[in-house]
């Protein structure tokens, strides 16, 4: 009896250990988190001088300085987000918390590491919310653009740095906003903009670190930001920014989004701080601009 | 035979313990998932879920704020008063600030004396600018540094589960305070 009785008691601690020891074998995602495998990014990045300029909202007088900073030359691909999520599986579809993406993350993924078919790998991610694409940016050494270094990359067309006041401008980027299916396009395939830098507009929106910045409702002051200065016909046609409804699409856009919000043409693109280089200070950005990453 | 009846029954509620705690899992949109670091006004440092297990009334605001902030303390402040005091205990009504910068430990230890607001149930907190950005956008809070010492931003009033879940936001000021401590006093009923 006492010896049966020994076996039980010491079976029953060896069970106990054992699965004890398997719990914490078994890395889990948090742990995966905690010990992030370092990613290098394909993109090329471009240096962008910054300056001051002129937001599209508020003010007319009210000059917002940008410092130079440097910016993917393209949006971050599907291929490129696979093999994020490949190392971060807090990141892939079945794990990723409810708190960080809603239910329609990856969409079209067909598993959480499987592409859907005939999806172009080359073609911008997308159905991926700021906390992801934050992630992403994080992982690969860079940080997410700036509302206000976005706008100012936004300005050039494809001949100057600030094409705001040619009608064609707004013209072209509205026709290219109103073209369906377009997130399933490759990048780097249309023309680049003054700045060597592609698909600002042509395949898909694009997230930005301060995205909620942009207060449109249940404002709290009647500050810069009303619903007036944003919304209301009345002001976009307006002394200051007649030629720029492409620029309110884009911040009704984001007026409208949420954090956790995964959307079927919303993408991303990284950016950086620059060091501190001599170079900054050349007056002509564009030559001196391009540095592999 | 007694004594093994004993050990068995030890054992099994060594093993039902462990299993519990295996079903106490975060749900996944959980706030307590966030891993960022936190300073309240009695300057200790800790991540959020160090507040599990309660009931939370959370608003955002920045002490030097003349205008709608006054309101969404007032406005909490009421809901205070409308939570059953004997549920106070397992509630935090938290306070964090978008202004990190002046809104140090000390000074938000000195606006809770100053406004009333020192009983153990008000949290101050407070963070770097990043874990700021990201715990407004966990609240789905829009806000912008407009100079250097004001901020525009939205008013919201959000209640979390104790195990931090959103269940209810009421934006603008002026709020249905009633419906926000009904939800409080639900949240730590059930729990």
């Amino acid at each position: 009896m006492k010896i049966q009785l020994i076996h039980i008691i010491v079976f029953s601690v060896v069970a106990w250990c054992a699965s004890c020891n398997l719990q914490e074998a078994v890395p889990d995602a948090e742990s995966q988190a905690l010990q992030p495998k370092q990613l290098s990014s394909q993109a090329k990045m471009v240096l962008i001088p910054g300056g001051a300029y002129k937001p599209f909202y508020g003010s007319d007088t009210a000059l917002v300085k940008v410092n130079p900073f440097l910016i993917d030359e393209r949006p971050v691909t599907n291929g490129e987000f696979l093999a994020f999520v490949k190392a971060h599986l807090q990141w892939q579809r079945s794990q990723v918390k409810r708190l960080y993406a809603d239910t329609n993350y990856l969409h079209d993924w067909v598993g959480d590491t499987v592409l859907p078919e005939g999806i172009n790998i080359d073609a911008p991610v997308t159905q991926l919310s700021w906390y992801a694409a934050k992630a992403y940016a994080t992982a690969v050494g860079k940080r997410l653009p700036l509302l206000d270094e976005w706008e100012l990359v936004a300005m050039a067309d494809e001949t100057v740095p600030n094409a705001r006041e040619k009608k064609s401008y707004s013209d072209k980027i509205i026709d290219l906003y109103l073209v369906k299916n377009r997130q399933y396009n490759a990048v780097s395939q249309s023309p680049p903009n003054y700045w060597g830098v592609y698909n600002f507009f042509d395949l898909v929106w694009e997230w930005t670190d301060d995205f909620n910045s942009v207060l449109v409702t249940g404002d709290a002051r009647s500050g810069e930001y009303s619903d007036n200065n944003l919304f209301c016909a009345g002001s976009a046609t307006s002394a200051t920014d007649v030629l720029n409804y492409a620029a309110f699409m884009r911040f009704s856009m984001r007026a409208g989004l949420k954090a956790h919000y995964t959307v079927a043409n919303l993408g991303f693109r990284c950016a950086k701080d620059v060091d501190d280089k001599p170079l900054l200070t050349s007056p002509e950005g564009r030559d001196l601009a391009s540095t592999g990453e | 035979m007694k004594q093994l009846f004993c050990i068995l029954a030890a054992i099994f509620v060594l093993f039902s313990c462990n299993q519990d705690k295996a079903e106490k899992e975060l749900p996944s949109g959980s706030i307590f998932h966030l891993t960022s670091q936190w300073q309240d006004q009695y300057n200790h440092s800790y991540q959020l879920d160090a507040l599990r297990g309660k009931a939370l009334v959370v608003v955002m605001i920045y002490t030097s704020c003349k205008a709608t902030c006054p309101l969404l303390v007032a406005d909490m402040k009421k809901i205070e008063k409308q939570i059953k005091p004997s549920y106070l205990h397992k509630t935090s009504l938290v306070l964090v600030t978008i202004d990190p910068e002046k809104d140090t430990p000390e000074h938000l230890a000195g606006f809770a004396k100053t406004s009333g607001m020192d009983a153990p149930h008000w949290v101050f907190l407070r963070s770097d600018e990043a874990a700021t950005q990201e715990f407004a956008n966990v609240l789905s809070m829009k806000y912008k540094k407009i100079s250097p010492i004001d901020f525009s931003h939205s008013n919201i009033i959000s209640v979390f589960n104790p195990d931090g879940e959103l269940i209810l936001q009421e934006e603008g000021t002026g709020i249905n305070t009633e419906k926000v401590a009904g939800k409080v006093n639900e949240a730590v009923k059930g729990s």
